[in-house]
């Protein structure tokens, strides 16, 4: 069995958070995720929130529901996540199985998303 | 026929997570476009989950099947567990006894072109689910 040391890192840049999934996400793992991202918002004072998952090949419900979670805690502690890369072949199986990703916004590359991020930001502070 | 075939057994998350992978990478060499690679792994993980959570172990088998010409995958989630006592409840979207959303079963049914499911109280639980390239 693989150990538990792996973490998946989050960065802070500005008032923003940045977090890129490189592996393969197994639940605890994605849990883990989770867990740092919510007392690093804590910690920081961030005000937005990157996802970015570029290398994902496959969504499943469960990590599916930790990403909404996500954004939903991120948002009642006043920031805004955009995630950042997903795969239109994701996209397109998540709609067909009947999963939703609500309550983020999501964005093509990472150039994009830090735009957006910086927009909706904005409007959060009027 | 040649086929590939290809048993994941499941036994911890980290077996969900190979299972998903052998999936797509079996699904491709069968000759699935991309999309159909991924509806192909994200119902191997539901499955493998399901097996993992109400079963606590499995086995997963993802192989090539010819029909009439036709080329595909099936994908079989076979567990000695509990089995299910209401099949229709159990595929009904929003009914769960783990905790989850109850989202799993008819999602897949719908990611795959057949499903079956053979399932005895007390016995275990046979998921078969194919879908034609
Ligand atoms: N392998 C199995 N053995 C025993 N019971 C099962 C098995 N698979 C599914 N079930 C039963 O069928 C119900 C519905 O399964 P389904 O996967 O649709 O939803 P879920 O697992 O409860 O939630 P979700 O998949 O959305 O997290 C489960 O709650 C469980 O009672
Ligand atoms: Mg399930």
């Amino acid at each position: 069995m693989q150990e538990t040391y792996e973490k998946i890192p989050v960065l802070k840049i500005g008032d923003f958070l940045i977090t890129s999934i490189q592996v393969a996400l197994h639940d605890r793992l994605a849990l883990s995720l989770q867990d740092d991202i919510l007392n690093k918002i804590q910690e920081t004072n961030a005000k937005g929130l990157i996802i970015d998952v570029t290398t994902i090949d496959v969504l499943d419900s469960f990590i599916t529901r930790v990403l909404v979670e996500i954004a939903k805690m991120a948002n009642i502690m006043g920031v805004k996540t955009v995630l950042v890369g997903l795969q239109p072949a994701i996209a397109i199986t998540l709609v067909e199985f009947g999963m939703e990703l609500t309550g983020m916004h999501t964005s093509l590359n990472l150039e994009k998303g830090l735009e957006m991020l910086k927009e909706l930001v904005k409007e959060n502070e009027v | 026929m040649g086929g590939i075939e290809e048993t994941v057994p499941i036994n911890d998350e980290y077996d969900i997570v190979t299972a998903r992978s052998q999936g797509k990478s079996t699904a491709a060499s069968i000759g699935f476009g991309l999309v159909d690679q991924t509806r192909i792994s994200t119902a191997i993980s539901e499955l493998a989950r399901n097996i993992l959570r109400y079963a606590d172990s499995g086995v997963v088998y993802i192989r090539e099947v010819a029909s009439e010409g036709a080329t595909g995958v099936e994908i079989v989630a076979e567990d000695h567990g509990p089995g299910i006592a209401d099949l229709e409840l159990a595929m009904t979207n929003g009914h769960t006894t783990g905790g989850g959303l109850g989202a799993g079963l008819p999602g897949t049914k719908r990611l795959m072109d057949e499903f079956e499911i053979d399932t005895e109280v007390g016995r275990g639980t046979i998921v078969t689910a194919r879908k034609w390239v």
